[in-house]
This record gives structure tokens, C-alpha cells and sequence, in this order.
């Protein structure tokens, strides 16, 4: 990789002024997906802003809302007791991120922020209807994914926690790249009081997509055959050796079904 | 030059790197422990995996910046002084989970951990899930998930006739 | 003592070293005042290189030289050479373009090398090769056998017209043309063998060193054949004479074929080394070595097999493609002709074969021997043609494959494609798998299967290989330009311990435990007392290196040819120190014995008077015990066996999980058993690999879209199965341990079984043939494409 500045503030105001100050400056959370992004020369960041001494790291619960801190691991949210009361597909989900040893580095925060369209965070925010809270605003999960690699934040403007409401019931379904074994195609369904969402990543060329046919359908009638007939259309799904549009379209139907038949 | 301080297999270390040194760098380069190997350059692989203040992590992909402070466990520090290997070093060894060596260190610092993180019990489907994060060319798993499947009891403290 | 001879699983003595991080692996070893070399290479498929300016790169921090293939050639280096001459149907050789060290004038891969920058450190040099500016003219890429070998294709090399490096054929076309025109039905497959990329766990790597005051170079690499180096680097690329060139393979984490061959980045390290007169280093990152380690496989054949009404094999005709990539690696001729062509009688006894082979230059990575080599792809292309011959016939898989059979009583048997099989009993591995993986009841599992919902098929491959390669005189009439003996030089040591200095080379196979099970065996040393050395031109004789399962079967033997020269050598001097007639003495368990007395001699006392010879018949023999035996072998050997999958595939997503895998293979007498199912296993975990899962794809531009394990689907733990393995023995007739080598197998039979499973278990889709790697993808359109002839379960 190329050499940079790196810099490990103790405060959040100095993190955001770190990165704030300069546009070419990078924040490192886990770095799961920025070192390798750095090993290969993708990216030359001036600086690289390292988040670990922030704390932001913990889940709580509180009535039915679920708070996760922005630095906090893939590892401790699969492994949190009381997250897994209130949304164990939440949990689960987690867990079946990377590996495990990418689990105990790689963050809730650091994942929203680089939106991978096939990362699978982003599935969960945008179908259990998210809020994302960070040094300056709470921004809605609808609101906050915009295209591959793309979200609302600002330049220097931190993830430092996510709000989950929890759901009646939900589950995530992933069929895997069989050889990075990130999401070719993921499906997020939730249902809260008569409502229903459905999340789709790896799918899209615009990365993250709510799926609306597929909502009306299950907020009218909660089980899989009420999907059966909603074809997804391949235009603009992703395409590469594993799966090609007409194929991820296909998933789409057959992971969404599943994770109806499956919500707990 | 930028210092990183860290414990390394019980002994503490001062060590000067570049920011972008990687930790697998230090390890390897700086502090002369090539046990931990470098098998791919996308977080495939796990030759590289160490444990970090107890849990494993992949060393390529951290910056030794960010290992300042920890405890970070390689597979030289896993025999005794005395030189008695781990209960999974002697089960890779028995149940032949290791041909040529070189996923080896980050399969049984993988293992060590997958076994640590289920004190309840390993399921052969666990064992292979979780080896998600560890390449072996060589042995078709075979072998590596009977290995960990031995060691379980071993390192539980328990006899596996009683599981 | 406990029993650590042949047929003892001995736990393996090289592992406390790997377990404990100890291994000295090429990249772990580093030398005072070492430089660091990377390499800039082509990201272009095929392009005029009009120029290249160093200049700022020489200037960056830290750098020392950078240089060219114009440097290379400037220093009278030469090429790298290739190790086997094919000849044309015509009798001509077959082209052979020049495969500079540093690309000249074009490059022809993307991961061709262009230039080297060698600097203090890794990142000094990767930096400064940024700043290398290459100015190149883009040339329209030949990036396919098809595109390749179609008119007006791009030349990889501007002086081989049409991209063929050969044309070749073996067996008497007309006879089997005039066989086929009066067979009673004739059976055609068009079929494809997946490009794969070797992907040993270890990237190669190569430090190289001379010491000015003596002119000794000495190189480091990641090798499964030093000497094989020394010669190829030694005598065309460097001219270094043996005298003055070390070449050491030390630790080395797998190989799979991938390391046989001598790569540019050896003779540039060792190069350089001299120029600079420091030490030089290269570690490949992975992504160099999806770019630069010798491909496998990626053939496009067209099988067709003549056969009488009541199903027996008359005669077999094969058209094939074979892919050489843009440069001839060390034995890629040989591969898709003397280790393919050769093996398609595989086990059964069709009278009549005729193939035909060109082998084709393309803007791709060079392509060599990987795992099997020519083997697999004869199995793949033979095991699936026999099971279209069951479909299109209508019998039974198992019974027209027991019906063609070569009897176990008719042995020897001489194919019709050149090899001589010494010794098998395909009856018997097929009905022991057969037994194993429960064949009877598998209906009965499909049905089961399908009340989940799930499609369930089995498939049975029946397979024959070649190795413990090979015949140096065979071979050399086949043009190879080399030798393929083996060389074993024992000492025993003063006080009875035993070092064993082999010519082959373990990268994963574990010889430092069976080559020194070999010794407890024969001389009756404790394993603890024997250690075996391998892989340092400065230690051992000489040796042709491990590749083609030829360690045992032709290593091994050489060990037991010098341990008979130990042994006649120590009654000798037994019959002096006891006074008897020399054909009187007899040596077992350690011991020499007069027959008919009690007394008796260790070998340690024998070993002591020969390097202490006060009383000792010192006119008639040397002191010492110390023999060396270079051996060739009389022929090949040829394990043979069957491998039976059974795969279940998920309707909607078109997902298979293998769930049962059974190999019985006859590998000749098993030395080390628990050693033997490793390798069978690993073996067969890469032949489940390639038939489900691994795909080097290029673009048709000649970009690699598999560059990385991101895209490469390497097998994993939880998509592979465990792996039953058993042995049924017949003994290899012409070594005298009897083996015949278990390195290869695995890889051989399996993906034809696990693909005659998946086509099992859509037949209901109307499905013949199924390409590699059979992906969720392909198999889904399957389901969609073809609607079921049969209602569903």
C-alpha cells in the first residue's frame, strides 16, 4: 500500500475534524475493507483516521429499540444476548458475516458507511428501518444509502450508532459468492404492525434496494405464497462470473420466500 | 518512524514501523517470527491468523499501528516451556490434519479460537462453518475437522466419552 | 520398538516443525544485505511494447537497479527453456518460440514481466515500479482455444502461423474411421476441461545470492525439483555450471505441479544477485500468482466412441484442443499428448483408439501440469463419454462399464495407445466402491431425497492413470529432454543411525515419515534414528524432483536399491568380524547372523568397523557405509480404482452439496496408510474443486476475471464432504516395494463421478452432459431450460 499519515484520536470532535480538514483522509474502523482496498492501491489516502480509541462500542435496549454502536463488531452483535431477544435474525445476520476472525474486527459502522452492494449490513438497516446516528444527525435508513459505495454522509461525518426498531418478526436469507462468500443476492424481511419490509442486497447495480412489490404482497398477506408470483425483473441487477442478471433476479424470489417461511 | 508496543507471546516489544507496516509485516520482518505465513492479499486465506488480545484476527489485514497496546498470540507461543505442545497441535499431528505446513499456523490459531468461542459443544457442521476464513490446499478439510473435533474435549477439560 | 514399517501410520515426523511455526519456508529466509525485487508486469493480454523508461523508477527512494529484458539480453541471458519436444502428424518439431525472462519487444499475458525494480525494501521497489511508463501498442488478443485457432485470429507469436504449436496424432486414423463407419451405433460428446490455477497455499517465492570470492551463486526457491532448476537455469538461462550454482528448495507449502517448473522470477533473483552482488529476494503476492504460476487443465475435445449392438466398445476417436497459453512452460507438451492421449484406453479394453491433438498458443498464462495432468482430462472426457454411451444405449452405467472391462487375468495388458499396464483388477475396486457407498440402496435415497424436495443423483467413475513417471529411454524416444530416474544416497552413520539423502522433493507428502519407514523396514533402524534429506543441489547426489506420484514407486525404489548395496556391503564385513563364508551371512531386524549359529552382528556393530576399520578386510573393501543407487524405473505404474459421488442439488437455486463421497483406489502396496487417505482425500477435494467450483475465466479481450481468491472459488471446508477412502491392492509387478503411487488419484477420478452424479440427478430435465464447473448457475438453467419428461416425484 501506499504510505499515509495515520492519526488515532482519543475524541469523536477530533476525529471529525481530522477528516473533515481533508478530503483524501480515510477513517479506519475495522478496516476489513479498507486495508485490503489499501493493499491493493485502490485508494491513497493522505491520512488514516483510526476510530478504535472512540469507544462507540456496545448494544443496548430499551423498550423495543435496539441501539448498536457504531464501532461495535460483527462479532459482539452476533454474540449479544439481548439484541438476540429483541431481533435474533438481526443477530444471526451477524454472524454470518466474513469469517470469523473478520467478525472480531470488522464493524456495524464501518460496513453502512463503505455500503459494499454486497455487504450485508445495509439489508438489515434498510428493511428493519434503521436510524442511523452520527456526530451531527440521525438519518433515516431510507434516506441514507444512495447507489453503490454511496451514502448520505458528509465528508467527516462519523457513524456513532444505529437504532434498530425491533420487528414482529424478520430473517435474512444470503446466497453466497461462492468464492469471496459475500452476498450475490441477500433478502431482509421484517414485519412490524401491519407493515412489511424487504431489503435486497448484492443484487442491485445501485446497490441496496427495497423491494415494494414484494411488501404490498406480504403486508396484505404474511407467507411466502403471497410472493410466489412476483417476478423480479433482471434490469438493472448486477452481472459477473457467478450470477448473471436473469440468475440474481431468480434469487431474489427464491431468498425472499425463505426468509418469509422463515421469519421468527 | 512510528513505535508500536505490544506483547507478543508473553513478551513485550517497542518496535518501529511504518504507518502502513501490517502487522503479519511485523511479525514476520520485525520480530523474525515467520510462523504466521502470508497466503493471499484478499483476506481469503487465514495462513495469517493470530490471536489478538484473545481472539483470532487476521495479521494482513491490520495495520501494526493498530495493534498498539495488545496481546497478540502467534502459533510459536502455543507450546508450553516446556516444550508439550497444545492439545491442538498434538491432534492435528495425530489425526494427520497438516501436509505441507503452510495453512497450518492460521488453521490452529483459527481452531484454538473456534474451539474457545463453543464451550458447549462443536458440531462437525460448526467445525467446517467455521473454518470459513481458513484455505488448505492440501488436505481437503477432511482431516482438519476431525482434528478439532478431538481437541474439543481436550481443551474443555472433559473426556470425549463423556460428551 | 513399535512397528514403523511398511503398512505402519506412522505419525509424521515433519510435523512438530510445522506445528510449531518452524518451517522454513523460502519467503521466511532472509540473507544479510538483502534487496528486494518486484516485478512490473503486463496488464495488457497482447501488446507491441514500443518503449520503456526507467528512469524515474531508478531514481525513486531506495532503489538500486532497475532493469529490462533488454538488460537480460544485453547479459547474453537466454530463454526459458521447455523440457519435451513434440512432433508433428508430418514428423516436424513443434514450434517452439523463444519465452524470454523479461518480456522483448511484445508481451503476450497479462502478467507477462516487463521490468524489475530492486530496491532495499518490498515497498520501495513496488513504489518505484509505478513509476516505471511502459508506452504499448495494444495488439487484438487471441484469449480462447477458439478464438485462437479461428481464421484471422491474432498471433501470440508472429512466426507460428494459426497459434499451433503442434499438430499431433496417435493411432492409425484410417483403421478406426473404417471401425466407426461399420460400428452398430456410434456416441458423441463435444466436452470442455475447466482451466484451473493451482493455487498451492505458499506463493512462490525465490531469494538469490553470490559470493563474489568464489563465484558460487546459490538460489532459494519454492521448487519440487532443485536439480531439475540448477540444470534448466544453470545450462540456458544463466550459463552457470553445476560446480558453481546451489539451487535449495527448502520447506515448501504445496505444489501441485505449479512449482515443477523453472519461472523467470528464479533467473532474474539469481541474475540480479550477480549484477548487484547482493542477495535478491521476490515473494509473489497472490495476485501474481493467478497471473504467473503455470495454469492447468483447459481443454475443448470432441469424443466419439463406436460401439457393437450389444454395447461393447469398439473403437474411440478424440479431436482435441489443448491450451499452451502464450509461452511453451517446462513440460507442457507433454501433457495433452504422452500423459493424455496415452490414457484413454483408461480401463477397459476398446481395441482401437485414435487421438489427434493441437496444441495452441493464446494470449492466457502459460499452462502446465497441474494435479494429474493429462489424467484427469482423459478420465473426464472417457467417464463421461461412457456414461452418454449408457444414456444413448440405454444400459446400465455400472454393467457397460463392467462389460468393457480389461479382465484382472489379463495382465499384462497392452493398450492400444502405446502403454503396457503391468498389473489391476478394476472388478474389484468397483465392486468394493460399489459396496461402500451403499450403490444398492441409492434408489431408495433419491426417493427420500425427493420428498424434501431435493434432486439426488449418484455417478460412478472408473479411472486408470500413469505414473511413477517414468522410463528415461521410453520417454526420451517421446521426446523428453530429460532423464526421469531417481536418486537415493543412504549413510549409515558410525553408530547406526541413518540419514537418507533423496532426489525427490516433499512439499506436503510427507516423505521425511515414509521414505524413513522404507529404512525401518529394510535395515531395521528405529524411525527416530533416521532422517531424511531432500531438496539442496549441494546435499544430495542428484535427483529428478516429485512430481507424477513418482516418489515412492521410483525415489523409493532407488532408497531400496542403495539399502541392498548397504546390505551386501555389511555381510562382508560380517563374514570378517565373524569369521564365515559371506553366503552364510544373513542380515534381518538389524541384524547379521551366521546361518546355522548363534552368532550375531548389529548393523551398528557392522557400520562401526566400517568407519573404524582396525579389524576390518581392508584390502578387499572401502571403509564406510555409505551407498548411493540411481534408479530407473522399467516402466510406468498404473493405479486404477473408482470413485462414486452422490450429490443432492436445490431445485430453486440450483445448489449441490455432496453428500457422499467413496473412492477405493489401488495404489499398489500402501507404506503409510493414514498418509495414503491424506492424499486421496486432498486429491480428491481438488477434483470436487474442479467439478463444482473453480474456473480460471479470461475475458475475451485476454483480462483474468478469476484474478483473485475474491473470484476464484477455491474449496473450503464446508463445501466439501467427508471423504471415504479405502485400497484395494494389486501389486505394481516391476519396483520391488510394489507400489504404485497415490499422489494423483484423487484428482483423477473424482470429477467425472461427481459430474455423472449431477447429470443422474437431472435426467429428468432431458440433460446429457453438464460442463465444469458445474455451478448453481448452469445447473438452474437446466431446470428451467428443460422441463421434466417426467412428472415431478
Amino acid at each position: 500500500m501506499y504510505d499515509f499519515a495515520y492519526q488515532k484520536p482519543s475524541s469523536l470532535a477530533d476525529a471529525v475534524k481530522a477528516l473533515s480538514a481533508d478530503p483524501e483522509a480515510k477513517a479506519l474502523a475495522g478496516g476489513m475493507t479498507l486495508i485490503p482496498v489499501l493493499k491493493q492501491r485502490l485508494n491513497k489516502p493522505t491520512v488514516v483516521v483510526d476510530l478504535a480509541k472512540l469507544g462507540l462500542v456496545g448494544v443496548s435496549v430499551s423498550g423495543n429499540t435496539v441501539t448498536i454502536s457504531g464501532m461495535t463488531t460483527h462479532g459482539a452483535v452476533a454474540g449479544d444476548a439481548g439484541l438476540k431477544g429483541k431481533i435474533p435474525s438481526l443477530t444471526e445476520l451477524a454472524s454470518h458475516i466474513g469469517d470469523e476472525a473478520v467478525r472480531h474486527r470488522g464493524t456495524i459502522g464501518g460496513s453502512l458507511a463503505n455500503n459494499d452492494p454486497a455487504a450485508d449490513y445495509p439489508a438489515a438497516a434498510l428493511a428493519l428501518g434503521a436510524t442511523i446516528k452520527t456526530d451531527r444527525r440521525s438519518i433515516k435508513a431510507d434516506d441514507f444509502f444512495q447507489g453503490m459505495f454511496a451514502t448520505a454522509l458528509e465528508q467527516g461525518e462519523l457513524i456513532t450508532a444505529v437504532e434498530f426498531p425491533a420487528p414482529e418478526k424478520g430473517a435474512y436469507e444470503k446466497f453466497r459468492n461462492p468464492a469471496s462468500r459475500y452476498a450475490i443476492v441477500g433478502v431482509y424481511v421484517a414485519k412490524t404492525a401491519g407493515r412489511v419490509r424487504v431489503a435486497v442486497t448484492g443484487a442491485g447495480q445501485n446497490g441496496v434496494f427495497r423491494h415494494t412489490a414484494m411488501e404490498q404482497a406480504l403486508s396484505a398477506n404474511f407467507a411466502p405464497d403471497a410472493i410466489a408470483g412476483i417476478a423480479t425483473p433482471p434490469d438493472g441487477m448486477n452481472s459477473d462470473i457467478h450470477a448473471s442478471a436473469e440468475y440474481r433476479a431468480h434469487l431474489v424470489g427464491v431468498m425472499a420466500k425463505r426468509a418469509v417461511a422463515r421469519a421468527y | 518512524m512510528p513505535q508500536v508496543t505490544l506483547t507478543v507471546n508473553g513478551k513485550q516489544h517497542t518496535v518501529e514501523v511504518e504507518n502502513r507496516t501490517l502487522l503479519v509485516e511485523l511479525l514476520r520482518e520485525k520480530l523474525g517470527l515467520t510462523g504466521t505465513h502470508v497466503g493471499c492479499d484478499t483476506s481469503q486465506c487465514g495462513a495469517c491468523v493470530v490471536h489478538v488480545d484473545g481472539v483470532s484476527a487476521k495479521s494482513c489485514t491490520m495495520l501494526a499501528l493498530q495493534a498498539d497496546g495488545t496481546s497478540v498470540l502467534t502459533i510459536e507461543g502455543l507450546a508450553a516451556a516446556d516444550g508439550a505442545l497444545h492439545p491442538m497441535q498434538e491432534m492435528f499431528r495425530e489425526h494427520h490434519a497438516l501436509q505441507c505446513g503452510f495453512c497450518t499456523p492460521g488453521m490452529v490459531m483459527s481452531a484454538i479460537d473456534l474451539v474457545n468461542s463453543h464451550p458447549q459443544g462443536l458440531t462437525e457442521k460448526q467445525i467446517r462453518e467455521g473454518l470459513e476464513g481458513n484455505l488448505c490446499r492440501c488436505t481437503g478439510y477432511h482431516n482438519i475437522v476431525k482434528a478439532i473435533a478431538a481437541a474439543w474435549p481436550l481443551m474443555h477439560g472433559r473426556a470425549a466419552a463423556a460428551e | 520398538m513399535p512397528f514403523e514399517g511398511i503398512g505402519a501410520s506412522v505419525r509424521r515426523k515433519e510435523d512438530a516443525r510445522f506445528l510449531s511455526g518452524r518451517g522454513n519456508y523460502t519467503d521466511d529466509i532472509n540473507r544479510p544485505g538483502q534487496l528486494h525485487a518486484f516485478i512490473r508486469r503486463s496488464d495488457r493480454p497482447h501488446a507491441r511494447i514500443n518503449s520503456i523508461d526507467t528512469t524515474a523508477a531508478a531514481k525513486a527512494p531506495g532503489v538500486v537497479a532497475v532493469y529490462t529484458g533488454a538488460d537480460m539480453a544485453a547479459d547474453n541471458v537466454g530463454g526459458l527453456p521447455c523440457g519435451w519436444q513434440i512432433h508433428n502428424k508430418d514428423g516436424s518439431p513443434m514450434a517452439e518460440p523463444p519465452h524470454p525472462v523479461i518480456a522483448v519487444g511484445k508481451v503476450r499475458h497479462v502478467g507477462d514481466p516487463v521490468a524489475v525494480v530492486i530496491a532495499d525494501t518490498k515497498q520501495a521497489a513496488k513504489d518505484a515500479a509505478e513509476l516505471i511508463v511502459i508506452d504499448y501498442q495494444d495488439l487484438p488478443a487471441a484469449a480462447s482455444l477458439r478464438d485462437a485457432v479461428a481464421s484471422g485470429a491474432a498471433l501470440v507469436h508472429d512466426d507460428v502461423p494459426g497459434n499451433i504449436c503442434y499438430d499431433w496424432h496417435i493411432g492409425d486414423k484410417a483403421m478406426i474411421d473404417a471401425a466407426f463407419a461399420g460400428a452398430a451405433k456410434v456416441v458423441k460428446l463435444d466436452l470442455t476441461n475447466n482451466r484451473l490455477i493451482p493455487n498451492a497455499m505458499e506463493p512462490r517465492a525465490a531469494v538469490g545470492e553470490f559470493d563474489g570470492h568464489s563465484g558460487d551463486y546459490t538460489l532459494y526457491t519454492t521448487s519440487q525439483n532443485p536439480h531439475v532448476i540448477r540444470l534448466l537455469m544453470g545450462a540456458f538461462v544463466l550459463h552457470i555450471p553445476e560446480n558453481k550454482l546451489r539451487v535449495v528448495a527448502p520447506d515448501v507449502g504445496g505444489g501441485f505441479g505449479s512449482k515443477i517448473y523453472h519461472y523467470a522470477e528464479e533467473a532474474i533473483v539469481t541474475w540480479a544477485a550477480g549484477k548487484l552482488r547482493r542477495p535478491v529476494k521476490w515473494t509473489a503476492e497472490r495476485n501474481e500468482s493467478f497471473m504467473s504460476d503455470a495454469h492447468g487443465r483447459d481443454h475443448d475435445s470432441t469424443a466419439e466412441m463406436a460401439l457393437d449392438a450389444n454395447g461393447n466398445f469398439l473403437a474411440l476417436r478424440i479431436s482435441t484442443l489443448a491450451n499452451m497459453g502464450g509461452y511453451l512452460s517446462t513440460f507442457a507438451p507433454c501433457i495433452p499428448t504422452y500423459l493424455y492421449a496415452t490414457l484413454l484406453a483408461g480401463v477397459y479394453k476398446t481395441p482401437l483408439i485414435y487421438c489427434e491433438v493441437k496444441a495452441v498458443f493464446t494470449n492466457t498464462v502459460p499452462v502446465d501440469a497441474y494435479r494429474g495432468a493429462g489424467r484427469p482430462e482423459a478420465t473426464f472426457l472417457l467417464e463421461r463419454l461412457v456414461d452418454a454411451c449408457a444414456h444413448d444405449t440405454g444400459m446400465d452405467r455400472v454393467a457397460i462399464r463392467r462389460q468393457n472391462f480389461i479382465a484382472a487375468d489379463a495382465f499384462p495388458y497392452q493398450t492400444p495407445v502405446a502403454l503396457q499396464y503391468d498389473s489391476g483388477n478394476y472388478q474389484a475396486t468397483l465392486d468394493g466402491c460399489l459396496k461402500a457407498a451403499d450403490y444398492a440402496g441409492f434408489e431408495g435415497r433419491r426417493a427420500a431425497a425427493a420428498a424434501r424436495g431435493k434432486l439426488r443423483g449418484i455417478g460412478v467413475s472408473t479411472y486408470i492413470e500413469a505414473c511413477g513417471i517414468a522410463p528415461s529411454a521410453v520417454v526420451g524416444s517421446l521426446g523428453a529432454r530429460a532423464g526421469l530416474y531417481e536418486v537415493a544416497n543412504i549413510k549409515v552413520h558410525p553408530t547406526g543411525s541413518v540419514t537418507v539423502y533423496t532426489g525427490t522433493h516433499s512439499h506436503g507428502q510427507g516423505h521425511e515419515t515414509t521414505l524413513a519407514q522404507l529404512v525401518c523396514e529394510q535395515l531395521g533402524v528405529p524411525i527416530e534414528q533416521v532422517d531424511v534429506v531432500h531438496g539442496d543441489t549441494a546435499k544430495i547426489p542428484f535427483g529428478m524432483g516429485t512430481y507424477g506420484s513418482r516418489s515412492l514407486a521410483v525415489g523409493g525404489t532407488a532408497m531400496v536399491k542403495a539399502m541392498d548395496k548397504i546390505i551386501a556391503k555389511g555381510k562382508k564385513i560380517a563374514a570378517h568380524l565373524m569369521e564365515a563364508s559371506v553366503d552364510d551371512i544373513e542380515f534381518k531386524d538389524n541384524k547379521f547372523t551366521v546361518a546355522g549359529t548363534d552368532k550375531v552382528k548389529s548393523l551398528t556393530d557392522i557400520s562401526l568397523a566400517a568407519y573404524v576399520p582396525h579389524n576390518y578386510p581392508i584390502d578387499e573393501l572401502e571403509p564406510g557405509l555409505d551407498e548411493t543407487a540411481f534408479y530407473d524405473p522399467k516402466n510406468f505404474t498404473f493405479p486404477g480404482g473408482c470413485h462414486i459421488a452422490e450429490v443432492e442439488i436445490d431445485r430453486d437455486t440450483g445448489i449441490v452439496e455432496v453428500v457422499n463421497f467413496v473412492a477405493v483406489d489401488d495404489v499398489g502396496r500402501v507404506i503409510n496408510p493414514m498418509i495414503v487417505e491424506g492424499q486421496v482425500q486432498g486429491g480428491v477435494a481438488q477434483g470436487i474443486g474442479q467439478a463444482l467450483l473453480e474456473h480460471a475465466v479470461y475475458d475475451s479481450s485476454g483480462q483474468l476475471l478469476s484474478g483473485s481468491m475474491m473470484d476464484y472459488t477455491m474449496p473450503r471446508a464446508d463445501d466439501l464432504p467427508n471423504i471415504t477412502v479405502a485400497t484395494e491392492t494389486t501389486l505394481c509387478t516391476h519396483n520391488p516395494l510394489g507400489v504404485k503411487g497415490c499422489g494423483e488419484v484423487g484428482a483423477i477420478g473424482s470429477p467425472p463421478a461427481i459430474i455423472n452424479a449431477l447429470v443422474d440427478a437431472l435426467k429428468a430435465y432431458g440433460v446429457r452432459h453438464i460442463e465444469m464447473p458445474a455451478t448453481p448457475q448452469k445447473l438452474w438453467s437446466i431446470i428451467q431450460g428443460g422441463a421434466p419428461r417426467m412428472a415431478a416425484e
